[in-house]
């Protein structure tokens, strides 16, 4: 049995020594052309004049496209067609691609696409929440409202009010690998290669660009430098640009953005302003709940609004909130249109719901987690053997119906409180507590903080038909095993997942498992590797692909042997039946001799899931992944700097495919986490410039970042629901726990008051940021 | 210089003719289909192309990306397809990133084995300052920094030690004479005459920042000398209560050199820019770019250093802060050139805090190096001098007299912090708020003072 073991990276090998191939790293037909855009430098305006002429001069130019070669605009759109490839008569933000460069060498067409003289006339360019808001500017009609309850009638009645806003900044992607496609003209179509989580969109897309149909686009996806969410839709317009220009000049064509280009060009994180009011007892219990969430989409669609949807979806995070109404504005601004990022959409609607609990802590002067248990989901029962973990349980037949969330799904699985414990107690919080709180009072210049953050993430595209994938196994006649799935590798072992997955049907060990690249060739119909569901879907579309084989074979085995097919076992590298053990490989020859097909496609459809969006009800997840993380800081209450001391998570995967990787996604994601909310600052300027479009000013976090003492451990118990191998998604979830830092900064600045004053910190907590709330607490 | 050689894991190499500002990451991946190498940020910020350079002083880390191939002649290069070893072998730093589960996406990874292997070389183990340029987005490091741990008792490889005892011989190549716009002196009498007779000419010491110009700006040149060659400007000496410090050392050597006379200012410079950016900038060029934001000359002003400029034969010297009048605007004359500085050894009270969003490698947001003499605890000589608040490297003039001839208490300094707004009227920009430098660059004084006094006040210390 392969599957939990912690087998390395299966590219880990290839990585290190510097083999492992990236887009950018395939020999690609001499001739290959290479392409850049030319960017708009206006936030907001009609173009009166395109003059490409310098362009067109400059040394290695081939072909320069602009909005008067195109009868029709293609557009890059993954949802609602308005994403034209180049600007056409207005520019909607500032780093739009204008033109096409079609240059010899990738610094030629960059040099080029600098040249080209644009005149704009400018409109009023909305780059704020409030700019959008005021002039009405929005996706959908108005805003999105839940409700569950009377929010407003609990709230008037409870014995207080708490009351802020909360402004939550976006999130650059920083994939070490930027955006970038190839296209190799075929005689009968188009064969892309691009660096994206979403194969069958970008065959969509190009087809639709070139007006094939999707047979004729053939689209390879290798691996990723790093996706995040950044390569779901974003890479569509490279891919369209290059089967343009290839096509038209029969000729590869490549175009890589240059980072600074990258940066500008591409969605972010959306940022959002959290307006909160929470109706609470004298203890602390939340009655009635009220967020509005202003969502920052930029100028295009793109997938605002189920990153949208899923902030609210997660507004709840893991507090039963009997009475709740949630608003979600999607505005539309002339800046990079937002996209999917890790949590989409998520961690901004868990941040929320934390930072009410840890005002409410303040204001009534009690620990926040005391807030949090009286304020958590009721303990699902024990799910039978295996879940030996309770420690401090709450549960009891007598309160076992389950709560349900905002919109209505019931939670039949919630084990936060039973984190909590087990992290509380093995991390020493309560002790810490009271130490750190000695500590402070004793240094007037540093002062230390504690927080802690549980997570409970849905699991399950929010839209519903996304939730299927597909596979294709061929078994050969030496026995070697040939995987492909639908899902894409960005780093986060996928791949290994699957094999394992594959592996552990076949008996064998994983090496005799290849999986090559994605390939739209081989699956069809994929949905994006998103939603952290990569492992969930791919790994049981393999599953089920294997399982037909293997079922053939110990058809054809007991048949030959004269034995029940139950009775037939794959394990260790044999195939045991009748008394007798053979190799594999002996039986999968024996059966290819005997004309037994060894080949089969695999298919997963989600089950139970159902959802309508907009009423805000229903089950948009099959089962939840829960988590919590506690993280102590210490901050200069001179300058706002910052250190995190300590971290200690303890994370639920369920059981794990494969643990060394889903610890490897629990601490980078909360790294990650970490610098959405502290060192990560996206700034524009008056113009609707982003001014941090390079690492140089853009601050993802570096080495020293990390917390110098990190316990992460995996909440080993199986999925309720039947997941592969009863695992869990892993993917986004522990970004959240990135929250705790936050709520950590925020704690330490609050000691520097008297506690009157909640420290009211947004997000990103710069050093700026923390230290105008500590002067905050000193006025 | 007709032709640039060195060594490519292993292998000498001979570039005729091609620009000059070519960088070694284009050449490797284009030409010589060495992709290991890969392009992030391509401006030296991510690590990702990091290489191991060689010459004779040992060997190091460089960013490809912003590497002239000029610059490597004489040297040897090893890129991550050389850090396995002859069959295949793995480096020990790769198998332990294998066993610790130290990549996910692999495409930072090259640039981390290169940095790691390089470290592991030199025996060194401060892994947070030597991979503070690579930037990995995926694993948050925990398991990178455990691979590294888990391979410094591992006996360094063969192949790796190679190197420095092959290095191409460059006798024959053509030294001091000029590819097509492209000069390499070899002592600092040739460069101060060509640059007289080239005065528009680019000087390219460690090229990260000129790097840049071609990288980003994607501007030509004209005319470069490249100083790398130039040994005699990269001397440190020692006079009685001097240092003397050539304007080609690097700001890595100076930073060691440095540790034992101002461990503040070597602190600082733990945290310029990158190892890989510290191995190839100069203290020169850190002067002569004139940026309101390089972390060197807050430090050197503070310090009353003297700053020596070279055109021709002619040499002149002065107080370092006369250097710089406005922003990017220098006291240079037309083919004059920064040859070197001279500081004092000793400064005890010098203190230098760097602000900035992120603690490594990033640029400051607010520099402030304050250097108090206090004699019979009275303030007797006050030299404060900021970064990040005008448009130049600045002292606090009036800080500095509100101060002087007071005893050195909390209230003096206390007293003084009015006077910063007569010295500074700091602008907005994405680092940080005028506001926020103006009150940090108070509360740095502040700070001083509590520093010097034993109190807590850095973040970095507290341990649990």
């Amino acid at each position: 049995m392969t599957m939990g073991k912690p087998l390395p990276h299966d590219s880990a090998p290839l990585h290190v020594t510097g083999q492992a191939r990236y887009l950018d790293d395939i020999p690609l037909p001499a001739g290959t052309l290479h392409a850049a855009f030319g960017l708009s430098i206006c936030a907001h305006g009609s173009i009166t004049a395109i003059d490409l002429s310098a362009v067109r001069a400059a040394p290695g130019v081939i072909k320069v496209y602009s909005t008067a070669d195109f009868a029709e605009m293609p557009d890059c759109s993954p949802s609602i067609h308005d994403e034209p490839l180049l600007a056409v008569g207005k520019v909607h933000y500032f780093g739009q691609p204008v033109f096409l460069v079609i240059a010899d060498t990738h610094l030629n067409a960059r040099k080029a696409a600098r040249l080209g003289q644009i005149t704009y006339a400018d409109l009023p360019a909305l780059l704020t929440v409030d700019d959008a808001l005021k002039a009405n500017s929005r996706f959908e009609q108005g805003p999105i409202i839940w409700a569950k309850g009377d929010a407003a009638k609990a709230i008037a009645t409870a014995a207080q009010i708490i009351e802020g806003t909360l402004e939550v900044g976006g999130q650059e992607h920083f994939y070490l690998e930027g955006q970038i496609a190839a296209a190799v003209p075929q005689e009968d179509g188009i064969h892309i290669y691009s660096s994206t989580q979403h194969p069958t969109e970008i065959q969509h897309k190009v087809a639709h660009a070139l007006h094939l149909p999707m047979s004729a686009v053939r689209v390879e996806t290798r691996r990723m430098g790093g996706g995040f969410g950044g390569k779901e839709s974003q890479g569509n317009a490279l891919a369209i640009a290059c089967a343009i220009a290839a096509r038209d000049l029969n000729k590869p064509c490549k175009m890589r953005y240059d980072r600074d280009d990258d940066m500008m060009i591409t969605g972010k994180r959306h940022d959002l302003r959290i307006t909160y009011r929470a109706g609470i007892d004298a203890e602390g219990r939340i009655l009635g709940m009220d967020f509005t969430h202003l969502v920052r989409c930029g100028w295009a669609q793109d997938l605002s609004l189920a990153v949208a949807d899923r902030a609210m979806l997660h507004a709840d995070n893991c507090y039963h909130l009997p009475d709740i109404r949630i608003e979600s504005h999607r505005l539309k601004t002339n800046t990079q249109s937002a996209t999917a990022y890790r949590g989409f959409g998520g961690p901004q609607g868990i941040i929320g719901i934390e930072r009410v609990i840890d005002h409410i802590a303040h204001t009534l002067k009690k620990d926040p987690n005391d807030i949090r248990k009286l304020n958590y989901y009721r303990a699902a029962g024990p799910t039978g053997p295996g879940t030996g973990h309770r420690i401090g349980s709450t549960y009891s037949p007598a309160n076992s119906a389950p709560q349900t969330t905002p919109y209505f799904m019931e939670v039949e699985d919630f084990v936060g409180q039973d984190i909590h414990d087990a992290l509380e107690k093995s991390s020493n919080y309560q002790s810490r507590r009271a130490e750190i709180t000695a500590w402070n009072s004793t240094n007037p210049i540093l002062k230390r903080g504690l927080a802690f953050t549980p997570v409970k993430f849905g699991i399950s595209f929010t839209l519903t038909w996304l939730n299927q994938a597909g596979a294709l196994v061929h078994v050969y006649q030496d026995g070697s095993i040939h995987l492909n799935h639908g899902g894409t590798e960005m780093g986060q072992g996928l791949n290994q997942k699957v094999a394992q997955v594959a592996a552990s049907v076949f008996g064998v060990d994983t090496s005799q498992v290849k999986i090559t690249a994605t390939d739209t060739a081989k699956v069809p119909n994929t949905s994006a590797t998103a939603a952290s569901s990569g492992a969930d879907m791919n790994g049981m579309a393999a599953q089920n692909a294997c399982e037909i084989i293997r079922a053939r074979m110990a058809d054809f085995l007991a048949d030959k042997l004269g034995t029940h097919p139950n009775e037939v076992r794959f394990e260790n590298g044999t195939v045991r039946a009748g008394g007798e053990s053979y190799p594999f490989a002996q039986v999968v020859a024996w059966a290819y001799q005997a004309r037994i097909s060894l080949s089969s496609t695999g298919f997963y459809a989600t089950p139970k899931i159902n959802w309508d969006r907009v009423k805000g009800k229903g089950r948009p997840f099959l089962y939840f992944a829960y988590g919590a993380a506690i993280t102590e800081v210490v901050i200069d209450t001179l300058t706002g700097e910052n250190r995190i001391l300590r971290t200690d998570i303890l994370h639920d995967a369920g059981t794990s495919l494969n643990p060394a990787l889903d610890i490897g996604q629990v601490e980078g994601a909360y790294v990650q986490g970490v610098g959405w909310l502290t060192t990560e600052e996206l700034v524009w300027n008056a113009k609707g410039a982003l001014t941090t479009h390079a690492p140089s000013t853009y601050k993802i976090p570096a080495c020293s970042d990390r917390p110098p003492i990190f316990n992460v451990a995996l909440w080993d118990s199986p999925n309720r629901e039947n997941t592969v191998g009863k695992s869990k998604a892993v993917g986004e979830p522990p970004f959240n726990l990135g929250i705790s830092a936050f709520l950590a900064l925020s704690d330490a600045i609050a000691a520097c008051g008297d506690g009157t004053r909640y420290p009211n910190l947004d997000a990103p907590a710069t050093p700026e940021r923390i230290l105008a709330a500590v002067q905050g607490q000193r006025a | 210089m007709t032709e640039t050689a060195f060594l490519l894991n292993g292998t000498p190499v001979r570039i005729a003719g091609g620009s000059p500002t070519r960088t070694l990451l284009e050449y490797l991946r284009e030409d010589k289909s060495l992709c290991g190498t890969k392009e992030g940020c391509n401006e030296g910020d991510c690590g990702a192309c990091t290489v191991m350079v060689t010459d004779a002083n040992g060997p190091k880390a460089l960013n490809a990306c912003i590497l002239f191939l000029p610059q490597l002649h004489g040297k040897a290069v090893r890129t991550v397809e050389g850090i396995s070893g002859p069959n295949g072998t793995l480096h020990p730093v790769q198998a332990e990133m294998i066993a610790h589960h130290g990549s996910q996406c692999g495409f930072c990874t090259p640039g981390f084995i290169a940095s790691m292997a390089i470290a592991h070389t030199l025996n060194r183990t401060d892994h947070d300052t030597t991979l503070a340029g690579n930037l990995c987005r995926c694993t948050g490091y925990a398991p990178i920094i455990r691979a590294a741990k888990a391979a410094e008792s591992a006996p360094i490889p063969d192949w790796m030690q190679t190197d420095q005892h092959s290095l191409p011989d460059t006798v024959g190549t053509g030294e001091a004479h000029s590819l097509p716009g492209a000069f390499r002196p070899t002592n600092s009498d040739d460069l101060a005459d060509w640059y007289q007779q080239n005065p528009n000419a680019t000087l390219i010491a460690g090229a990260t920042d000129v790097g840049l110009w071609v990288t980003k700006q994607l501007r030509d040149l004209g005319p470069v000398a490249f100083l790398n060659a130039v040994t005699d400007l990269q001397q440190i000496e020692h006079s009685p209560g001097q240092l003397h410090i050539g304007a080609g050392v690097t700001v890595n050597q100076l930073r060691e050199a440095l540790l034992p006379h101002h461990p503040s200012f070597a602190e600082l410079l733990r945290r310029y820019a990158s190892e890989q950016v510290r191995n190839a900038a100069t203290i020169g060029g850190n002067i002569a770019n004139g940026s309101p934001i390089g972390d060197g000359p807050p430090a050197l002003i503070a310090l009353g250093a003297t700053l020596h400029l070279r055109k021709g034969h002619d040499l002149r010297s002065i107080p370092l802060e006369s250097f710089f009048i406005e922003y990017r605007k220098q006291d240079r004359h037309p083919g004059e050139f920064v040859a070197g500085i001279s500081i004092p050894s000793n400064a005890p009270a010098l203190r230098c805090y760097k602000l900035t969003k992120r603690f490594d490698q990033d640029i400051s947001a607010v520099l402030g190096c304050f250097n108090i003499t206090v004699e019979a605890n009275q303030i007797t000589q006050a030299r404060i001098a900021f970064g990040g608040m005008a448009g130049i490297p600045k002292r606090a003039s009036h800080v500095e007299t509100a101060v002087l001839n007071k005893p050195f208490t909390l209230e003096t300094l206390q007293t003084a912090l009015p006077e910063f707004v007569k010295d500074f009227q700091p602008l907005t920009d994405m680092r940080a708020s005028s506001t926020y430098r103006l009150t940090t660059a108070q509360n740095l004084l502040i700070r001083y003072f509590h520093d010097l006094n034993g109190t807590a006040t850095n973040v970095l210390e507290v341990a649990l």
